[in-house]
């Protein structure tokens, strides 16, 4: 296998760190979120967070989907999974997740037949293998995992497997993007765009934001370059008092998405009035369930579900740290109630999440660290 | 993770320092809640959850937590402390492993050479010539005698290679569906080569870290061997003994070599954590330096997995004093086995207990214990 070692170049790194330095207006802090998990672990990964000029701060947005479950869904999701002759079926990342009453690991523990699968096929196969068992497919993510697991169904229909259902949670973008904006107190700059979402539904949905809200967002591919250079065209942007949609990741997103891939999922899929977000709370015509016509692939209809909803606490300020209103440590549960064994909120669930980052690493400052690996 | 009590105490010069600095800085809020957070992580390690998970297997954070709570909580004694890959008493080492697989079988080896290979190895991370191995078998009703004889007969040859026997032994035998068809466990006994004193305490600022090849091999083998994903890569286990290649380090660096671990479940990154953690240093990698082979770098990227957690049955990290690096790495390079054996790292002072990495682009980044296994991302 070959990797695209053009959008990994530490020199080319290293101009555009000089070139963004001198776009910043001195004296000015920058905060810009990133709205996808992808884009965060690749910050975190290759360590981008040396190149970028002090005075600016990436925010990890809302985009990591696994974090964005409520505690009820996983409830709800064990729940079935408990029922007798269910196989559920789940994405790895999902498996360590906390609800109110353990994750899916501690329910498996338990007896549960929880599978790993990598995609809504595997699950499928399963069921087809398993036709005395009934097999749900826990499907998470946003628009980019909405179209496997929309095919899935479609499959399933023309295979006419009938022990297969999908517990839907998927959950939309944009809604997401705009509860954080509509916040007034808001302290954001500009948007690094998602990229895997956006080879979906396009650029256009984000128009409103650099229209209406007056910031920046540049849709952007998941190479260490490829961020960086989406930071130099935002700090560009308002360098010159421009806020626009720009598609830095042209090599993968289309300017109008993936049509085929939108038409899977409004055949199988519909807006719901609203969802919970862990973290944002309910927020309107922000995520998918299956429509009347596949009531019989749909676990929801299938399944007597508690739909309990459990509250975040209401001392837990996610939300405020999402739009950079809060650092971490100062939210009220931080380290005490919330802390990576027994997460709370959203930015504690992933590692990779603000608060768990600053749990583990805000002892070291990015100083420190930067001196002890300098040669 | 370690918790030794005589690091915890400050000097008294450095008591009146603080004592003077406070009148002119009054810790923060941030200080406040850095130091609560600071405390919680040194106390006591406590078990969270009511029944044991997967991830307490894992090698990383649930798995030390589940040692220190409950195994070294009844057994505690000066020899287990260390909590080491086996225990020196006298001329001797002692281990002991249990082995677990699926599939059973697997390219480049299976259960039965796993099971010797890896016993040995730990008595070669003692610093000890391995001498005589006991293996416990618990087979599940069903398991074909063929596949039985298939394991024994790779045992057979992997002691054979290894130049040790399998001296007793034990078998037992459950229901249907009570096992994975087999599960093997081998303790073992090595005679302690003089000279080696090797502890990962002893690791010093400024000591060369070294892996003996390149890393991930067994882990992502094993991975895609189980036929999940519909992935397929050219690709073998390491599994492999190596007292020989730690015999051949040992006497040409003698006691500059401060320690040697394989770099089993949790990977390389697990170890070094380890390592960083006992000896209070922190140690930084450079990850152009870290071998690892094209297959595995694809396999673990489309993935979303990091390959410095994934397992290697017969791969080590040696530490070795910075005047004798180069002597180590061509000690190693001679043998077969350390053929691409390359200088990753060295340790550091601070921040104490850290593991650094300086990234293929340029940045840094923190490598931390996982909490469980590294498990496949969707975002």
């Amino acid at each position: 296998m070959r990797f695209v070692d053009e959008y990994r170049d530490a020199g080319q790194a290293r101009a555009l760190s000089g070139q963004m330095a001198a776009l910043c207006r001195p004296g000015r802090t920058y905060k810009f979120m990133e709205v996808c998990g992808g884009h965060t672990h690749t910050i975190y990964k290759h360590g981008l967070e040396d190149y970028l000029p002090d005075a600016v701060t990436l925010i990890h947005g809302p985009g990591c989907p696994v974090c964005v479950i409520p505690m009820g869904r996983l409830d709800d999701a064990i729940h079935i999974a408990e029922q007798p002759g269910v196989i559920m079926a789940s994405f790895g990342d999902m498996m360590r997740v906390p609800g109110g009453r353990g994750s899916f690991l501690d329910a498996k523990a338990r007896g549960a037949d929880i599978r790993m699968v990598y995609s809504p096929l595997d699950a499928l196969k399963i069921a087809r293998q398993n036709p005395g068992k009934r097999v749900v497919f826990m499907a998470i993510g946003f628009e980019t995992t909405a179209p496997s697991t929309a095919m899935t169904v479609l499959r399933a229909e023309a295979e006419g497997i009938h022990n297969f259902s999908v517990f839907c949670n998927h959950v939309t973008i944009i809604p997401a993007i705009k509860a954080i904006l509509d916040s007034p107190d808001l302290h954001l700059d500009g948007f690094i765009g998602p990229g895997h979402v956006s080879a979906v539904i396009g650029c256009r949905p984000y128009e409103f934001i650099a229209h209406t809200y007056g910031k920046p967002l540049v849709v952007t591919g998941f190479e260490p370059l490829d961020v960086l250079r989406s930071v130099y065209q935002i700090l560009t942007q308002l360098a010159h008092g421009r806020s626009q949609v720009e598609n830095q990741y042209a090599r993968v997103v289309p300017w109008n998405g993936n049509p085929k891939a939108l038409n899977a999922i409004s055949r199988v899929m519909e807006l719901r009035p609203y969802f919970e977000w862990r973290g944002l709370g309910s927020i309107s015509h922000s995520a998918l369930q299956m429509t009347e016509k596949y009531a019989a692939y749909d676990a929801e209809r299938l399944f007597h579900i508690p739909g309990v909803r459990v509250a975040d606490p209401k001392a837990c300020q996610c939300g405020e740290v999402l739009k950079g209103v809060l650092k971490p440590w100062e939210c009220k549960v931080f380290g005490t109630a919330c802390t990576p064994e027994t997460p709370i909120g959203t930015c504690m669930v992933s590692s990779e999440g603000a608060c768990a980052a600053y749990y583990n690493f805000g002892r070291f400052s990015r100083q420190r660290v930067k001196e002890a690996t300098s040669p | 993770m370690n918790t030794d009590p005589s690091e915890e105490t400050t000097a008294p010069w450095a008591e009146t320092a603080v004592r003077e600095a406070g009148h002119l800085h009054r810790p923060t809020r941030e200080d406040q809640v850095l130091e609560r957070i600071e405390r919680a992580r040194r106390g006591k390690a406590r078990i969270r959850e009511e029944l044991i998970t997967l991830a307490h297997g894992a090698g990383g954070k649930a798995t030390h937590t589940l040692i220190e709570a409950v195994f070294l909580e009844a057994f505690r004694n000066p020899l287990l402390e260390p909590l080491a890959d086996g225990a020196v008493t006298g001329d001797l080492a002692l281990t002991t492993d249990a082995y677990v697989v699926k599939p059973l079988f697997f390219p480049g080896g299976d259960i039965g050479d796993l099971a010797i290979n890896g016993t040995v190895n730990d008595l070669a991370m003692c610093g000890a010539t391995p001498r005589h191995l006991t293996a416990s078998f618990i087979l599940e009703e069903g398991l074909p005698i063929a596949d039985l004889r298939r394991i024994t007969a790779s045992m057979a040859a992997a002691a054979r290679a290894a130049d040790v026997h399998i001296v007793t032994g034990d078998t037992k035998v459950v229901e249907n569906g009570k096992a994975d068809g087999c599960y093997i466990t081998t303790a073992g006994i090595g005679a302690l080569d003089r000279g080696a004193a090797l502890s990962a305490a002893s690791v010093t600022p400024g000591d060369a870290v070294i892996v003996s090849g390149p890393i991930g091999d067994h882990g992502m083998t094993i991975m895609l061997a189980r036929g999940e994903l519909d992935l397929e890569a050219q690709l073998t286990s390491d599994t492999a003994p190596l007292h020989d290649l730690t015999a051949r380090l040992l006497a040409a660096c003698g006691d500059a070599v401060r320690c040697l671990r394989d770099a089993t479940r949790g990977g390389v990154a697990t170890v070094l954590n380890e390592i960083a953690a006992a000896s209070r240093t922190c140690v930084v990698l450079d990850e152009n330096a870290v071998p690892i082979r094209p297959q595995v770098r694809g396999a673990c990227e489309l993935l979303g997995i990091d390959p410095l957690y994934v397992a290697c049955e017969g791969r080590m990290v040696a530490v070795v004093a910075p005047h004798r690096a180069d002597a180590a790495l061509d000690a190693l390079r001679s043998h077969p086995l350390g053929a691409d054996a390359a200088l990753i790292g060295r340790a550091g002072d601070d921040p104490p207990g850290l593991v650094l990495l300086k990234t293929c682009f340029g940045g840094t980044r923190i490598v931390d214990l996982l909490v469980g296994d590294p498990l496949p991302r969707i975002c």
